[in-house]
């Protein structure tokens, strides 16, 4: 049976940024990909440039962006409904309880979700905790790979078991990376700067091990 | 949404006042702003669906951009670095502040109906 992994993580394009080339090259491995997307982005503040959207619309952008990028990436995805920038704020155990059911609906081999604490955005570090914990919680829990962001992780955490390079899935990527196209242009600017792209094409993640 | 012209915001800001309508305010410099700058702070804040009633509004311009303030019976709405707007499909009046690369730093908008406020889509 092919492998089933579930990656959660709160926004359209988190995927595609934090795990893009990782999650194209399990696909090509033979992996039943499911990206289980917490918001819409509802709140967030790029709008396109020149701008495109704007507050009340920029949902509707989003939800069409991720549609195309996760047919490029070859994966489904689900929504869970929450809302931008809310998540923290929402009752962690009912988060975990929700996770935890559809998961051990799912059964999936690995669970793909950011590193709590050390993931920069609140949206990033509510939804990974619930992520964890509903993990933990689990009978047969699957193996978990964590992605963080910040700069203090490897001083704090030492270095990530896994380090995958994906320059073999760049286009993939890359292609996943234009259409997101109402957030991609501060990113496209980053990877305009070399040392940044190669850094782009080595996607890092703690397994569970690694949390503490 | 398009440049600010004063003169027909000022009539759509007026189209509302003394009735009551819901408001979105909010202001952001994002959540990475302290990952890319040790030194910044994350700064922001948003209500989303105040029910008011305001008793007039005014719209300033400050040169590069705009302020809105709209007098309620208890207090005020304030926004400032407003330069876009626009009145959409549903008569709501959308107005925001980007920077130089399209980011919102501030918004303000006025509606008759409430604004969206769950998740936009529940599987």
């Amino acid at each position: 049976m092919s492998k089933r992994v579930i990656v959660i993580f709160p926004h359209p394009d988190d995927e595609t940024f934090g795990a893009g080339g990782t999650i194209a090259s399990l696909v090509e491995e033979g992996a039943h990909v499911t990206y289980w997307c917490g918001t819409l982005g509802e709140m967030g503040r790029n709008m396109g440039n020149p701008v495109f959207a704007n507050r009340e619309t920029l949902s509707i952008h989003r939800k069409r962006e991720l549609e195309e990028a996760v047919s490029v990436l070859g994966i489904d995805v689900v929504h869970l409904g929450y809302r931008d920038k809310t998540i923290e704020f929402e009752p962690l155990e009912e988060m975990v309880t929700h996770l935890r059911t559809k998961l051990e609906e799912e059964k999936p081999d690995l669970v793909l979700t950011h590193y709590p604490g050390y993931a920069v955005h609140p949206d990033h570090d509510a939804l990974g905790r619930a992520a964890v914990e509903a993990v933990k919680e689990m009978e047969e829990p699957p193996e978990l790979w964590l992605h963080a962001i910040s700069n203090d992780s490897e001083k704090d955490l030492g270095e990530p078991a896994i380090a995958r390079d994906i320059s073999n899935y760049w286009d993939t990527k890359w292609k996943a990376i234009r259409t997101h196209l109402s957030q991609a242009d501060g990113m496209v600017d980053l990877l305009n700067r070399e040392d940044q792209l190669e850094r782009m094409k080595t996607e890092r993640f703690y397994t569970g091990d690694q949390l503490r | 949404m398009e440049p600010i012209v004063k003169e027909e915001a000022q009539k759509e800001i007026d189209k509302f006042a003394g009735t009551p309508v819901y408001v979105h305010l909010e202001t952001t410099n994002g959540a990475y702003a302290s990952h890319f700058n040790a030194q910044a702070h994350n700064v922001g804040a948003f209500i989303r669906n105040a029910n008011v009633t305001y008793e007039h509004g005014k719209i300033i311009s400050t040169g590069g951009g705009y302020r809105v303030g709209l007098k309620l019976e208890l207090g005020w709405v304030y926004a400032e670095g407003l330069t876009d707007y626009e009145v959409d499909e549903q008569n709501r009046l959308l107005m925001a502040g980007h920077d130089e690369q399209g980011r919102l730093m501030v918004a303000l908008e006025i509606s008759e109906t409430p604004f969206a406020h769950e998740a936009d889509y529940h599987e």
